[in-house]
């Protein structure tokens, strides 16, 4: 039987404010356990959360940029459960009124664009972690990711293959780091995903069974993940069984996923309205000063870097991948005037460099203007490609700008006819024989000359200038 | 000399005058508990030496000039309030150990105001009560008769200011923890309107009628304890943030032309017939002063009860989870995993009461159950609000009983709790709707007890509820009888 696959993906992703949702304590990752606490994200008595404004406006910001309607009001409630890692015994989340809801995201999939329905955003605050002791029967409690803000982004079972879901999630990714509202890192958890997969018959109307994938911690084990349980749903399905409505747990190293708990052990959360914090309210003026504060969205520069610059589109995507590079090259292009030959050394040169070193195009020792300058010392002649390529290795290493580097080295080209020709009559005389053998008709030795007055000038004879004035030189 | 019997404007004038000092008043209030303590037990935590280092200071400020408005005042908190570096255990022994590292709110401002703190009162644990029985510690006693219970859950606290073991006493009012308490120990309790003082650092138990609020001799007192303690708090976004009144400009001035709204639906059958002489008596001063009282009704009110028992627990169980014994407080011993370390650590660690409102909180919560429950409680509680919003459209003022009954005996209602929460069938209402309310004394029952009565206003009406009880106390001059103790 041919099955068609549904999936919804949530995304949790924390937000960049500097301090926690609801208290003043730092949200740095890596402190020393329990360091960035206080009474309030510790859940002591009688404390009470005060919303970070902040985090508000970074939440906006991904609702606009996803197509969100922004709710004029929305509203904070409490989910309970016990675990050591939750001091208060339940987390402040947004349920029956969430910030944002019915938006949609575009993605690329298979060379179409499909649009993903975004369900709803809503804040939350994270949970701390657990320390397991590996020798002793011990357990330790870090709070110190207590209360470090989080959205999460539900999508509408709109996703249908594992592909599709790894682009939308790359696409989701690229959008809050653009508007610079998530550091997107995987591996420290800033970025998590959570899957929710059924199948059914193809043609059919009504979704499967479907079970929640959790632990998934790049785009790849989430695509992998999600292939693993379609299939597994369809060994299932195929040999007359029925899927379990269960949560999942991801085994990157197995491959596997395996049953971590079923409908059955799911949790009453208890949802009911926080009593201690007033209702959101989002004023029209907030979101017309957000909307004119939003920055070009990786889509939409794209389609632009195509038709402005007049580049390939793989070119775009890479330029546009990162904003930061694509601000880089926009700054290089509006110094030389060379979108094509900028595109190629940024996505060369300095990339390569950048790859090597590890680093970021934030921490590249090339400015956009010393690139620029030396995409004109090369439109201009004065140096070679060959000698521009040992320029920029040397701009790389030191920052200096290209002038500079070929002043100091004495590299620059030959281009004046003067000093060129001296070089060139000296080398037809040093060599008669090669001269009347050219002039007998064996041109091939024009290759000669040339190579002799380049080594006569360290290669910075101006090779077209050089081209003219050796064939009237040698022309009786 | 003995100062202990002296009001909080007594005192100030006394010391503004050179009179008297901080130290003599601290260390004569200290006699007054040595000597009748063991009768009340209104204090779970004394806090002697810290006090007299306090009043030294303060004696030197005033000496250097500096006179706060409550200088010098001994003054006693509920243990629900959080105070720096002292124990805070709401009398439960799930936080026996626990000290706070910072203060509430109040305790701050009363701190910058100069009071000086005598000790932590006695209180049902985690303010689940009407009686403070339920205390960990043990019953406070009714100064009055020891036999009989002070009310709750501020027991400790009215019990406190009733025998002059404090000038003054700093409580909190869910439901009528302030009021009922004050009515059957003879003093002024005002709960304040929901959002007019901060919670932050009072611990919470029902989180969206909690409030906290003076309990005192006089309505004087009362207006000069709320002039410190109210007011926006950045740290409490249910605060509101609009001016604050000097509440006693109120006092003094005539109620000529005032409306007194009287609830039909709080007259009815069950009112103990003392306490219905008492009010009449109440009713016919005020007139005599130029009021005018109306009937008013208040339609919903006899679902209040039901809602409050609905609502309270709901909140209370959420916010009890967190005493779980991974972070402070109680931890069971010779637990074997996880689940049972919850398990022992609140089974031991919560008193009957508690745990029987977290079960109920628990229980209507839950899916399934959270539409039929809470979700209609919530509707319902909405309709109170209105029916106050509508019956103060036409009143200045509604006048009530506080309790049905004046002060029943230590143990009478202790084994039926439906008997104790129709107790506070009176008082429910205001935190529901979230306005304030104050109760002041009205007389005595032949037997030597104290009666009450209840005043509630609109939204931060603290004002009018402030004016009309100094007008009563004037007016009903009574005088206030000494205590046998």
């Amino acid at each position: 039987m041919d099955f068609t696959t549904v999936i919804g993906l949530e995304v949790h992703a924390q937000l960049l404010s500097k301090s926690k949702i609801f208290c003043s304590c730092s949200t740095t990752f890596g402190a020393p356990p329990n360091s960035h606490t206080c009474p309030v994200c510790l859940g002591m008595p009688g404390v009470l959360p005060v919303l970070n404004q902040t985090v508000v406006e970074y939440a906006l910001k991904m609702a606009l940029a996803t197509n969100c309607r922004i709710n004029p009001s929305s509203s904070f409630a409490r989910k309970n459960y016990f675990y050591p890692d939750l001091p208060k015994a339940y987390q402040i989340s947004q349920y029956a009124e969430p910030l944002a809801e019915h938006g949609y995201l575009d993605i690329d999939a298979e060379g179409t664009t499909k649009r993903i329905g975004i369900t709803r955003i809503h804040l939350e605050e994270d949970a701390g972690k657990l320390l397991h002791d590996e020798h002793n029967p011990a357990s330790y409690v870090d709070l110190n990711r207590t209360g470090v803000p989080l959205i999460e982004i539900v999508s509408e079972p709109d996703i249908r293959s594992p592909e599709e879901a790894a682009a939308y999630l790359r696409a989701l990714h690229e959008i809050l780091v653009y508007l610079e509202v998530c550091d997107g890192n995987m591996e420290e958890g800033s970025f998590r995903c959570d899957a929710n997969v059924s199948l059914m018959p193809v043609g059919s109307s009504t979704f499967g069974i479907r079970t929640e994938l959790k632990n998934m911690n790049s785009f790849r084990n989430v695509q992998r993940a999600l292939e693993y349980e379609i299939k597994r749903q369809r060994y299932v399905l195929e040999s007359g069984g029925k899927v379990v409505q269960e949560t999942r747990l991801w085994d990157a190293a197995a491959a596997t996923t395996s049953s971590m708990r079923g409908k059955e052990e799911a949790h009453d959360y208890r949802y009911f309205p926080e009593p201690d914090l007033a209702p959101v309210v989002i004023d029209g003026e907030w979101i017309k000063r957000l909307q004119n504060e939003m920055p070009e969205l990786p889509a939409a520069k794209r389609a632009r870097f195509v038709s402005e610059y007049q580049i390939p589109a793989y070119d775009a995507g890479v330029l546009t991948a990162d904003k930061h590079l694509a601000f880089y090259y926009e700054a290089v292009v509006r110094l030389s005037g060379k979108p094509k030959q900028a595109s190629n050394w940024v996505m060369g040169d300095v990339l390569r460099f950048l790859n090597e070193d590890k680093k970021s195009i934030r921490e590249c020792p090339i400015s956009p203007l010393a690139l620029a300058e030396l995409l004109g010392l090369l439109e201009e002649n004065i140096i070679s490609g060959k000698i521009a390529k040992e320029v920029i290795e040397e701009m790389y290493a030191t920052g200096k700008m290209p002038q500079e580097i070929i002043a100091s080295k004495g590299i620059s080209q030959i281009s004046d006819a003067s000093t060129l020709l001296a070089v060139i009559e000296e080398i037809i005389k040093a060599n008669p024989q090669q001269l009347a053998q050219y002039r007998a008709g064996k041109e091939k030795l024009f290759g000669f000359f040339v190579g002799q007055v380049m080594k006569a000038t360290s290669g910075k004879a101006n090779p077209a200038l050089l081209n003219e004035l050796l064939k009237k030189s040698l022309t009786p | 000399m003995e100062t202990y019997f002296l009001s909080i404007g007594e005192l100030r004038a006394a010391l503004a005058a050179g009179k008297l000092s901080a130290a003599q008043i601290i260390t004569n209030t200290f006699e007054r508990i040595a000597s009748v303590e063991p009768h009340i037990h209104a204090y779970v935590k004394l806090l002697q030496e810290s006090a007299l280092a306090e009043a030294e200071q303060i004696d030197k400020e005033i000496k250097a000039g500096i006179i706060k408005p409550l200088s010098g005042i001994p003054i006693a908190l509920k243990d629900i309030l959080c105070t720096k570096g002292i124990e805070t255990t709401c009398c439960s022994r799930i936080l026996q150990n626990f000290v706070p590292p910072y203060d509430a709110t109040v305790v701050t401002k009363l701190r910058e105001a100069g009071a000086i703190f005598v000790g932590k009162t006695n209180m049902d644990e985690f303010a689940m009560g009407s009686s403070t029985e339920t205390s960990l510690f043990g019953a406070t006693r009714n100064p009055y008769d020891g036999e009989r219970i002070p009310g709750g859950s501020s027991g400790g606290s009215a019990a406190a200011v009733a025998a002059n073991e404090c000038a003054a006493a700093i409580a909190s009012d869910t439901g009528g923890s302030i009021r009922q308490p004050a009515t059957l120990c003879g003093v002024v309790g005002l709960k304040p309107t929901y959002g007019r003082v901060s919670r932050y650092g009072l611990i919470a138990f029902a989180s969206s009628m909690d409030q906290v609020g003076p309990i005192t001799q006089n309505s004087a007192d009362c207006a000069t304890m709320l002039n410190v303690i109210a007011g926006y708090d950045r740290r409490d976004s249910t605060s509101v943030n609009i001016p604050v009144p000097d509440y006693t400009q109120f006092l003094g001035r005539d109620i000529t032309g005032w409306k007194i709204g009287i609830p039909k639906e709080y007259f009815l059958d069950g009112i103990d017939a003392e306490i219905r002489r008492a009010l009449n008596k109440t009713i016919e001063g005020l007139e005599a002063n130029g009021a005018k009282c109306l009937e008013v009704s208040l339609p919903h009110t006899e679902y209040c009860i039901a809602v409050y028992y609905i609502i309270a627990p709901a909140e209370a169980s959420s916010n009890l989870a967190r005493y779980d014994g991974v972070k402070y407080g109680l931890r069971a011993r010779n637990f074997g995993d996880l689940i049972d370390m919850y398990k022992k650590t609140r089974s031991y660690g919560f008193g009957a009461e508690v745990k029987r409102r977290i079960m109920l909180g628990t229980y209507v919560l839950s899916a399934g159950y959270y539409d039929a429950y809470y979700k209609k409680a919530s509707q319902v509680r909405a309709l109170i609000k209105r029916d106050f919003q509508e019956a103060f459209a036409i009143c200045d003022v509604i006048l009530a009983p506080t309790t049905p009954t004046c002060a029943f005996k230590i143990g009478e209602k202790i084994d039926d709790p439906m008997q104790m929460y129709l107790f506070d069938i009176f008082t429910l209402s205001a935190n529901l709707a979230g306005i304030p309310g104050i109760s002041v004394p009205c007389g005595y029952t032949e037997a030597g007890l104290p009666i009450g009565a209840q005043f509630l206003a609109g939204h931060f009406e603290e004002g009018k509820l402030l004016q009309i009880a100094a007008v009563h106390e004037q007016n009903a001059a009574f005088t206030k009888r000494r205590l046998r103790i």
